[in-house]
């Protein structure tokens, strides 16, 4: 049989802000794939450590701090550095439409923001993430 | 009984015509959709009447302002004698900004103080800490020791103006920094007022700010109620908080519902711990609710929430000074319900809201301003949010008479309905015993991931409308200004620490962290410790990881 998408939901930084990384997991789940809750609180390091520990295909950053523009790049940094590059990495939050090419160009996939319906997201998960 | 047997006879033969009316009409064109119900899925129906609150008793439910049980109000006066407090939630980069926008809004006519500070300070890491990277000044101001809390307060009158903080597992250091500036303005810790949020069970629920576990604690938010008991009167050592279960996504009930628990185990605790009698302390507890958008669903939930807490008071505690039984709250316009699309739409909702807020007679009160949902706010922004409030209470003459809603037959049944179903869970909670252990089995949390996921499908499928992403979806007009945090400000933050751990008396910083740590381990009030431990500059860290030392640290349990 086939093996589902897996999907980490990370909450990076010191953010708690979860209702959004906890509705998008529990719809993840209703979707029909496997998905891994970090909750809050976790550092970019045991973001990474975790993702390839577990063998995720698709990490799914939320952070409503404002501190994207150091906590995204960083996940994929150390991803890579760890040779996960495969591990494909991808955001939402309170993302200013202005950091978006800055975190396209550091290699986050893509950015959802408020107001995408869930069915948007699950769609473009089905588009764009093979299992690995 | 609430009406004569006569008028109840009248009104069900007339109801029962109109029934039969609506029957005929609706044949012929269907409403628009079959169910209509409150934001948080309560069903309402198409019209009350006398019968909907036949069983209610004027003066066992309803009564007057300043009497029990006080669901028309804590104030026989109401609005007249001064308004609710324009309290604007504000914070930002350094303690030197903030300071600046706090005497802009006090110059447009603000009334109280109310910080916001960021991520670090209220998890209870320095600047510097490595886990702090990126988060400084992002969500409000960066504060990691006295010298900045200061420099937060300069020009300041400390015995004039009263200040919320919005901070909760330090609380007891920047209230602690608070005690120690006002000693050092020669204000006494007896005229400074002003509140704490210093609610941990919420943070476990919803807000996810934690440090160490929930019994601990609790016991630092009881030795804080002790403190202000006996040093700091006019302070508010609790605002049980209701804002962010409502923002986590829970329903109306919910919130109400696991606020008011969560004021039972902390009125139990401080009885329990400190062995105070429940008429010391319980006037200075204080509470803080959502006003989401449905408009009457909000202001049932607030005069159910303050009958319910009268009915606490008086009959599970047996609190005896009619103050213990005052439910005193500040709201907040609920940030959840804007939207980033459209964004001018927001000073709409926020105008509904705050004007729900103030028929539901709070005593304080925050509007969101339009750009929140992308962004901190900019001055005009904020402005714009603050007249919100001057107009309310200024031009529309909503604050003119009392409770206006009262006695409409819509209003009083379903703040009855509120109250019903709050009741059971805080039944069910209490079979749990109590809401430390409802929190261990996941109760609280589960109970709003439900509510919060419900919703977010029923918008998807458009059965809830959010003009601008589901309905009436369009380009922007008008893009507004983003109002960024410079990158510098974690630079220059940085910089100071230092310069502030060069110059103080390192031999006095450990001493005062060993004698906190030990009052920790003894189980005495950490107050004092603490007072002692920031005047000599030891950073919120410090102090903090001195907490984590002791008590141990907590964790997301990751639930969803």
């Amino acid at each position: 049989m086939e093996r589902k998408i897996r999907i980490m939901v990370a909450k990076p930084g010191l953010d708690g802000h979860d209702r959004g990384a906890r509705i998008l997991a529990r719809c993840f789940r209703d979707a029909g794939f496997e998905v891994i809750y970090t909750g809050c609180h976790q550092t970019p390091e045991q973001i990474a450590s975790a993702a390839i520990q577990e063998d995720v295909d698709l990490v799914g950053l939320s952070c409503l701090s404002g501190a994207h523009k150091y906590l995204f790049p960083k996940v994929v940094e150390l991803l890579k550095e760890q040779g996960a590059q495969d591990i494909a990495v991808i955001g939402g939050g309170i993302i200013p439409e202005q950091d978006f090419e800055q975190l396209y160009k550091a290699g986050v996939k893509e950015i959802f923001t408020p107001g995408k319906s869930l069915e948007s997201i699950v769609e473009w998960i089905r588009n764009n993430i093979a299992v690995h | 009984m609430y009406f004569t047997k006569d008028l109840l006879k009248q009104s069900k033969a007339l109801t029962k015509k109109w029934e039969d009316q609506v029957k005929r009409l609706t044949q012929k064109n269907a409403d628009q959709k079959e169910r209509w119900s409150t934001v948080s899925d309560l069903e309402i129906k198409r019209l009350y009447t006398p019968e909907d609150i036949e069983h209610m008793d004027f003066e066992r439910d309803i009564s007057v302002p300043g009497e029990f049980p006080f669901l028309r109000g804590n104030q026989p006066t109401g609005y007249r004698g001064r308004y609710w407090t324009f309290r604007m939630f504000s914070g930002m980069g350094t303690a030197k900004e903030t300071n600046k926008r706090w005497h802009l809004l006090l110059k447009e006519g603000q009334t109280g103080l109310s910080t916001a500070f960021d991520f670090p300070t209220l998890m209870g890491y320095d600047t510097d800490s490595p886990i702090a990277r990126g988060e400084c000044g992002k969500c409000g101001v960066a504060i990691d020791t006295l010298e900045d809390f200061l420099q937060l307060v300069d020009g300041i009158p400390l015995d004039q103006i009263t200040t919320s903080m919005t901070i909760n597992p330090p609380a007891t250091v920047l209230w602690a920094m608070y005690c120690a500036a006002a000693e050092l303005k020669g204000v006494p810790l007896k005229k400074i007022g002003g509140t704490i949020q210093n609610d941990m069970l919420k943070e476990f629920i919803a807000q996810k700010t934690f440090m160490c576990p929930p019994e601990p604690s609790v016991k630092l938010i009881c030795d804080t109620i002790e403190f202000g008991t006996k040093f700091v009167p006019r302070w508010n050592t609790v605002s049980i908080s209701g804002y962010h279960i409502r923002e986590a996504g829970s329903t109306a009930v919910q919130e109400l519902a696991f606020t008011l628990r969560d004021g039972i185990e902390y009125v139990e605790s401080t009885m329990k711990q400190k062995k105070l009698d429940v008429d010391d302390f319980a006037p200075r507890l204080s509470f803080f609710f959502n006003s989401h958008i449905d408009f009457f669903e909000e202001i049932c939930k607030m005069r159910a929430a303050r009958r319910m807490w009268a009915r606490i008071m008086r009959d599970r505690f047996k609190a005896k000074n009619p103050r213990s039984w005052w439910m005193r709250f500040h709201t907040q316009t609920a940030g959840c319900s804007l939207t980033a699309q459209q964004p001018y739409n927001n000073v709409v909702r926020t105008a509904v809201e705050a004007l729900a807020a103030v028929l539901g007679g709070t005593q304080s009160l925050h509007t969101n301003s339009l750009d929140e949902v992308l962004c901190l706010p900019s001055e005009h922004a904020v402005e714009i949010a603050l007249r919100t409030q001057q107009i309310i209470a200024e031009e529309t003459g909503a604050a003119n008479t009392i409770d206006p809603l009262a006695g409409s037959y819509f209003i009083e049944s379903l703040t009855n309905t509120m109250e019903e179903k709050a009741w059971e869970y805080i039944e069910k909670i209490d079979d749990m015993g109590g809401m430390v252990s409802a929190i261990e089995k996941g109760f609280p949390q589960m109970e709003i991931a439900d509510a919060a996921y419900n919703y977010q499908r029923q918008i998807d499928k458009g059965e809830k409308v959010m003009i601008g992403i589901n309905k009436y979806v369009g380009d922007d007009k008008a893009p507004i200004p983003l109002v960024e945090i410079d990158e510098k400000v974690e630079e220059e933050q940085t910089k100071s620490l230092q310069a502030v751990k060069r110059k103080r008396n390192g031999k006095l910083v450990v001493e005062s962290l060993n004698s906190l740590k030990k009052a920790c381990r003894e189980g005495e009030n950490v107050m004092p410790y603490c007072i002692e431990a920031v005047k000599n500059l030891a950073t919120v860290q410090e102090i903090c990881d001195v907490y984590r030392e002791v008590y141990g640290e907590y964790h997301d349990p990751g639930l969803f």
